[in-house]
């Protein structure tokens, strides 16, 4: 970690002059400013790229770099927050003079000096992604899946492949004594193609990655994995025939479907919707909320996963927090400022999209324990439903606790069988009364292949999610066929 | 450039963004760029959040952006910063150019033809800064959340009140010797409260959005608005599966004609990935369907007098008679497949579907029995066979009129048949969106529920 301090130090102090105890004089004048509770700055430089091919070429690509810093006040439940992409001394003062007015008045507060550097966990390392390749061996690697996708079937007609990199660099230096740094690699690989077979036209997609080096997609064929699965999905759905409209029980395959989860249960146990009211979770702590077969955990601290993160954006550590365990609510998800205002402990899950976007609980990597199933079992227990094995996003109102998330691919169950494949359909259900409904929990949890993006409040994150298989006796399912 | 055009594009643009680009242009040819095209904008604004009567934010906004692409030939590449300082413009046209030297010779790529730039572009009044301070916007969310919570004493929370109020200036020069740029202004205010009947509670919102803060509606029609629509969801329930015929209200209508869109836009079209291929020239609506593209309407949401690429946006007809009229092209995919570019690089401009002579009061009442739908969850469209399926709630109609609001439902077709299967379209255009069209009634979708 102090070699990521000096990383940070390297970007943020040494071009602009500014010093460490500046920071902190920054922090103790708005803190002296009456009925300030809390103040934080939060530094970062990013670096990003991207690559895509269409037509069998590498045909654009582009490059940027962000940085600035962001400066906020709190006093009660008021937050004051202004930004600035100009990293200089004057440029932090005028923020906090601008924030502090949140509050007109109230007791002068003092700040704690840091006393370290706060030990975060260590899951990935500090590395340049965007240097992790030569430039020719990027334009390869998009060339290869191209390559491969139209050499696993002719009706392949187009493939659309895409490489991106992110180095971001941050640090976090809050009234409160912390002082954080993190250095934070992110790389993602994506494909999708194009099947044509009688007129008809089918997609298929894929893609993975982490908080990894571009080598990462290169090792055990994994790029090229992404390019098969694309290929195989496309030709699936090739196949399939109308979905069925109506209630059913439905088996969620293992992996990137966890994106149930994320939806119908992740989302209103933020912490922000339970402090004002507004989730359909809210005051529901040690009820029961889904099947004694339901343990969710959100987990930051998942080795070079997407959703992984060393300290979340206010420098607090990140951390696994149980959920629901059992079937009952243990908690929520939080950052310093709701965990303030409920009285519990920081969960670490204070995140925020750039230091021009205000920190708030979000989620990480969301999955569900493993159960006892072997997950052919729970195929062979269904008599009719549907199985349904990728999906696209999907969306939830807190509130209402009413979710959906649509899958891409899916097929019929037919006497214990996994028969004909069926066209995308949206499932819907209403989160705290689906998860009652889960009746069995598959042995075999997978987590996705790290393309998850988590948006908020207009604001993007990078997430994963995970599942074992899963039944769910009757949930809606959005097809066609009545 | 005339000098006239000079003069009147030299009074709208901020000089310091023009440098920049000015700067931008000169290094990239001094790297050896046969071509080149920068695009600069600043931005900030007001956003206050008011929750409980008590501010809950206070958001001072202050973005800026440069972002330059380079040609060598047929080799492109780009690159953006947010430091518009010489050097970093300096290193940003190196790193596109650096990019250029790997990526791929494309026949197609280049700037948009020359004789299509905007040399003489009219100035659509986008420009109304509103004066308002901290405590004026936190007066006027608490104003408006006082009226929602006063309306109905179902309103027991809020996920509270945000008045925001935004400035940007933008330039776009290339090449060719074009530059323009103008600034524009918006401001909103928007109200999201929670109502609670029973055991559950529904959540809803209103906004109201304009280039003035003239334009906007009251405190007391927006929070009114907000709590009488969250009112009318409560006690919301599922119908049983069925085919019924179906009313986009004009909350959801836009987005239907935005599938549409995105199924004309040349990129979908020249990689094959639309259920509207080969759509030109044909019937895509019913013959009585017309929508107009309005670019330089004053004071417009989404008025522009040029595309992203420089070339002069004009008014045109894109459905007449139900007949798709033109592509929705920039230069590139104009170029891919051998047409014009229709000034759409980057979108459309102020679309308007022509009303129909009906309410939505009488939509229903056609209807008879069926669905109304207010609003719509989840991502399940897809753009390559046009198959749609996506989270609904709303309203069961019978006897034509209202009996009970719905929600957890789905509603299913594909939107190639949705489009040609469009009954009527109400009068109650909605002017906050880009997409400019009322209710829609279509005859017939699947609902699945219980």
């Amino acid at each position: 970690m102090s070699k990521d301090l000096d990383v940070a130090k390297a970007l943020f102090f040494e071009p602009t002059g500014l010093e460490m105890n500046q920071l902190e004089s920054t922090l103790g004048s708005m803190m002296s400013h009456g009925g300030i509770d809390a103040a934080d700055l939060y530094f970062q430089h990013t670096r990003y790229e991207s690559w895509s091919l269409e037509d069998s070429r590498v045909k654009d690509g582009s490059f940027g770099i962000d940085k600035g810093v962001g400066v906020r006040a709190i006093s009660g439940e008021k937050t004051g927050f202004a930004y600035s992409d100009d990293i200089s001394l004057s440029a932090l003062e005028k923020s906090a003079q601008t924030v502090q007015a949140i509050s007109r008045q109230g007791q002068e507060k003092s700040i704690l000096v840091p006393s370290g550097l706060v030990q975060g966990n260590q899951l990935y390392a500090p590395i340049d992604p965007l240097g992790s390749l030569n430039e020719k061996d990027k334009i390869q690697l998009l060339e290869s899946l191209d390559k491969e996708a139209r050499r696993l079937d002719p009706r392949i007609k187009q493939v659309m492949v895409g490489l991106a990199a992110t180095h971001d660099v941050i640090l976090v230096a809050a009234s409160d004594g912390t002082l954080a740094t993190d250095v934070r690699p992110l790389v993602r690989l994506s494909v999708s193609v194009i099947a044509e077979q009688d007129g008809r036209r089918e997609i298929g997609s894929s893609g993975g990655g982490g908080r990894v080096p571009y080598s990462y997609f290169l090792e055990e064929e994994r790029g090229l994995s992404y390019a098969r699965e694309a290929v195989r999905q496309a030709l699936v759905n090739l196949e399939a025939i109308d979905a069925p409209a109506g209630s059913m029980t439905v088996v969620l395959g293992p992996g990137w479907p966890g994106v149930l989860l994320h939806e119908a249960v992740g989302h209103g146990l933020e912490g922000d919707f339970n402090r004002k009211g507004s989730s359909a979770f809210s005051g529901r702590v040690g009820e029961k909320v889904a099947s004694p077969l339901c343990t969710i955990v959100d987990d930051g601290t998942i080795e070079n996963r997407r959703g992984s993160l060393n300290i979340d954006d206010e420098g607090v550590p990140t951390q696994c927090t149980t959920l629901i365990e059992n079937g009952v609510l243990k908690g929520y998800i939080q950052d310093k400022l709701n965990a303030r205002l409920m009285g519990v402990q920081p969960t670490g899950n204070g995140r925020r999209e750039s230091y021009s976007h205000l920190p708030m609980p979000r989620m990480t990597n969301t999955y569900m324990l493993p159960g006892d199933h072997d997950p052919q079992e729970i195929i062979k227990s269904v008599d009719k439903g549907l199985y349904a094995v990728n999906f696209g996003g999907g969306q939830v109102d807190i509130t209402s606790g009413k979710f959906v998330f649509s899958a891409s691919e899916a097929y019929l169950i037919e006497n214990g069988k996994v028969t004909t494949p069926v066209r995308g359909a949206t499932l819907i259900g209403n989160g705290p009364e689906a998860m009652t409904r889960v009746s069995m929990v598959g042995n075999d949890l997978k987590l996705d292949l790290g393309v998850g993006t988590c948006g908020k409040d207009g604001q993007s994150v990078p997430v994963g999610v995970g599942q074992p298989t899963l039944r769910i006796d009757g949930l809606t399912v959005g097809g066609t066929s009545a | 450039m005339s000098a006239e055009a000079n003069m009147k594009a030299n009074k709208q643009m901020d000089p310091e963004l023009m440098r920049a680009v000015e700067y931008a242009l000169a290094e990239a040819k001094g790297a050896g760029a046969t071509a080149a095209e920068a695009s600069i904008g600043m931005e900030s604004g007001l956003s206050v959040t008011v929750r409980n009567s008590e501010v809950e934010t206070l958001e001072y906004h202050q973005d800026k952006g440069l972002g330059i692409t380079v040609y060598f030939g047929r080799r492109k590449g780009s690159a953006s910063s947010s430091d518009f300082s010489k050097e970093a413009i300096a290193d940003t046209v190196k790193a596109a150019s650096n990019i250029a030297k790997f990526t791929a010779e494309d026949e197609y790529s280049g700037l948009a033809d020359e004789s299509r730039m905007a040399w003489n572009y009219p100035d659509l009044d986008l420009c109304h800064p509103w004066a308002v301070n901290s405590e004026e916007a936190i007066d006027l969310a608490i104003a408006t959340e006082q009226a929602a919570r006063d309306r109905d004493a179902r309103i027991i929370n809020t996920d509270g009140v945000s008045v925001n109020s935004h400035r940007g200036t933008h330039v776009y020069a290339n090449s060719h010797g074009f530059i323009g740029g103008y600034p524009t202004t918006r401001h909103s205010i928007s109200c999201t409260v929670i109502g609670k009947e029973s055991d559950t509670m529904q959540r809803d919102y209103w906004f109201s959005t304009s280039r003035m803060a003239s334009g906007l509606e009251s405190p007391e029609f927006i929070g009114q608005k907000a709590a009488d629509r969250t009112v009318s969801r409560l006690g919301a329930r599922k119908v049983s599966t069925c085919e019924v015929p179906v009313i986009f209200s004009n909350d959801v209508s836009s987005g239907l004609i935005g599938h549409f869109l995105r199924a004309v836009r040349g990129g979908a079209l020249y990689r094959k990935a639309s259920f509207l291929l080969d759509s030109l020239g044909q019937k895509v609506f019913p013959d009585w369907m017309h929508m107009r593209e309005e670019p330089h309407v004053l004071q417009g949401i989404a008025s522009a007098p040029y595309d992203s690429e420089g070339v002069a946006t004009s008014a045109n007809d894109l459905v007449k008679d139900g007949i798709l009229q033109h592509y929705i092209l920039d230069s590139y995919a104009a170029r891919r497949l051998g047409l014009e570019s229709t000034a759409n690089a980057g979108g459309v401009h102020n679309l308007i579907v022509q009303a129909g002579p009906k309410s939505l009061e009488q939509l229903i009442s056609d209807m008879g029995k069926g669905l109304v739908v207010t609003e719509l969850m989840g991502q399940g469209v897809n753009g390559v066979t046009g198959d749609y399926s996506r989270g609904a709630a709303g309203f069961w109609v019978e006897n034509g009129e209202i009996q009970f609001p719905v929600e957890e439902v789905t509603v299913a077709g594909n939107l190639k048949d949705m489009f040609l299967n469009i009954a009527e379209i109400a009068q109650d255009v909605d002017p906050r969106r880009n997409i400019q069209v009322g209710s829609i009634l279509l005859n017939k979708m699947t609902v699945a529920g219980e």
